[in-house]
């Protein structure tokens, strides 16, 4: 101990002191300053960088999900579109076609009418016509018929035995 | 990229060359003493040679030899004394002692007379012309003086200071132009960043760190690189300095001292949670812990690491002198080669490692000094 304390310089400890306190003084103006404010301004673009880039992913992805939510809005869109025009496309035919059998219905009922007033006209002419006809005979028959007695009894004879009394 | 960090090392290596040049230039001198002390050879020898190394010293002596003759030649250069005496400020070249460290060369200045004993300067007393010793080798008629010498450690300062300040305002200038350092300040980033965020930003705590990171930095750099320099031939023993170690220390005290906070020195002198009693006892024991253990202990942890690692690896070395009967010369040179190789490696880690727990300490001082305590003392208690 009494050793250590003899080694001790008094004068070799105010000069440390002295340079020491300089170099600690110096240092810091001249180097730990700006070498620590260079340091953290670095440290902190670096956070900052990382966190714009994480930002900007997040972004992206937000666009991306934007972009499919559009891409399936447009599909079902397109979907919808496409039913309604197969809808439309059905309902129309159906719409012709029951159109079309109504008007056939009537163009066939108009034809049985005209059919039938035409059967009607004809049977009623030819009803006429053999009215006509019936009497044309019935004069030249009776005629004939009446140039003599026995024709003529033999005749009502014959028609009477044709015609059933009912 | 990589002709550029060539380039930067290329720079650094220039600069490191140039410092050196500028240090050596000129001031290798040979100087010759008759007496042949500096010869190293037997145990006792060897002892005293270590202790005298583990000293600070007023030369800066490479090495020495026994020419031809029969002289002794010391080759180094010789370092400026400044010393406070009784007539004010006086200083000369420390040559003027060749190299003598037992009081017999008697340096005349300003009417004032001086010897060199122990490597501490004395000033005799007006009446005397030689240096008088009682039995235990005391000096009788000669007292101490304050020596503010460029000595060998605070050419060791000096020279990590310039160092430091050039390497690291090198590296801060580079931040003006780009974002990444290139050369030898993408080695000392790292090194910077670690302190900040291993030692710094932990111990203190995020709120307050950044105010005592330039001193952390330049703690640790300074001892680091002053550890490293004290393993190199050169043989500086900065750190191994009582008065480097206690001026580190003291500047801790002073800094954690000045910035602790109400909750800090509340603790301290009035210890809550504890019987009122007991509060002055500890009051001594935390004021002992705070202003003596503390400081004391940092500064006894270095001196006595770095001392003891150049006291060992020069022991290792001296095998080669001890044991040179016992093991032949080879045998000792071999057997000493290995073992203070491998020493050497492991006080490379010391030299970082007491860096690291001498910064690492203070930082853990001054958290604890400025630290906050959310809890509440009158609700809670401990």
């Amino acid at each position: 101990m009494d050793k250590l304390l003899n080694d001790f310089s008094p004068g070799l400890f105010v000069v440390q002191t002295i340079l020491l306190l300089l170099l600690i003084l110096l240092l810091v103006k001249f180097a730990w300053k700006p070498i620590l404010n260079s340091l953290n301004e670095r440290e902190s673009g670096i956070a900052d960088a990382l966190k714009s880039a994480e930002k900007a992913k997040l972004e992206m992805q937000n666009l991306q999900a934007d972009n499919q939510k559009l891409l399936q809005e447009a599909r079902m869109e397109r979907e919808s579109m496409l039913k309604e025009a197969r809808d439309i496309k059905v309902k129309m035919i159906e719409d012709a076609k029951g159109e079309a059998q109504d008007q056939a219905n009537k163009i066939i009922e108009q034809a049985q009418a005209a059919i039938e007033s035409e059967k009607k006209a004809a049977i009623a002419e030819l009803k006429t016509q053999v009215a006509n006809l019936s009497i044309e005979i019935a004069e030249k028959v009776t005629r004939e018929a009446l140039s003599s007695n026995d024709k003529q009894l033999k005749l009502v004879e014959s028609l009477l035995g044709e015609t059933k009394f009912n | 990229m990589i002709i550029l960090t060539m380039k930067g090392v290329q720079q650094s290596f220039k600069f490191l060359a140039l410092l050196v040049l500028v240090l050596f230039s000129g001031s290798i001198y040979a100087n010759t003493s008759n007496e042949n002390e500096g010869q190293v050879d037997t145990k006792k020898e060897v002892e005293d040679y270590i202790l005298h190394h583990i000293q600070d010293s007023h030369d800066f002596s490479l090495f020495s030899y026994t020419n031809d003759e029969g002289e002794r030649k010391h080759v180094g250069f010789p370092l400026p004394i400044v010393i406070w005496t009784s007539q004010g400020l006086v200083s000369f070249i420390s040559s003027e002692f060749h190299h003598n460290d037992d009081g017999h060369v008697i340096v005349e200045k300003n009417g004032l007379k001086f010897a060199k004993i122990h490597g501490k300067i004395y000033e005799l007393e007006a009446n005397a012309s030689s240096v008088n010793f009682d039995e235990e080798h005391h000096a009788v008629n000669a007292h101490k003086v304050l020596d503010f010498s460029i000595t060998k450690s605070v050419v060791g300062v000096l020279l990590v200071g310039i160092l430091m300040f050039f390497a690291f305002t090198s590296l801060a200038k580079q931040y003006k132009k780009k974002a990444i350092p290139t050369g030898f300040g993408r080695v000392l980033e790292p090194l910077v960043l670690y302190v900040r965020d291993e030692i710094a930003r932990p111990n203190i705590g995020e709120k307050h760190y950044r105010k005592f990171t330039g001193y952390l930095l330049t703690v640790f750099f300074f001892i680091w690189v002053l550890n490293l320099l004290g393993l190199t031939p050169m043989g500086f023993n900065v750190t191994g300095q009582l008065a480097v170690t206690a001026c580190l220390a003291i500047f801790t005290l002073i800094i954690y001292t000045v910035s602790g906070n109400k909750d800090y020195w509340t603790h301290i002198l009035w210890m809550p949670g504890v019987p009122v009693l007991i509060r002055p006892v500890l009051a001594i024991i935390e004021l002992a812990g705070a202003l003596l253990i503390k400081p004391f202990s940092l500064l006894v942890r270095l001196f006595a690491n770095i001392s003891a690692g150049h006291i060992v690896v020069m022991s290792l070395i001296a095998i080669m002198f001890t044991l040179k009967e016992s093991l032949g010369v080879a045998g000792a040179t071999g057997l000493s080669l290995v073992l203070s190789f491998f020493i050497t490696l492991i006080e490379v880690l010391v030299a970082f490692l007491q860096a690291y727990i001498f910064t690492m300490l203070s930082a853990l001082f001054i958290g604890m000094a400025v630290a906050e305590h959310e809890h509440d003392h009158n609700t809670s208690g401990h």
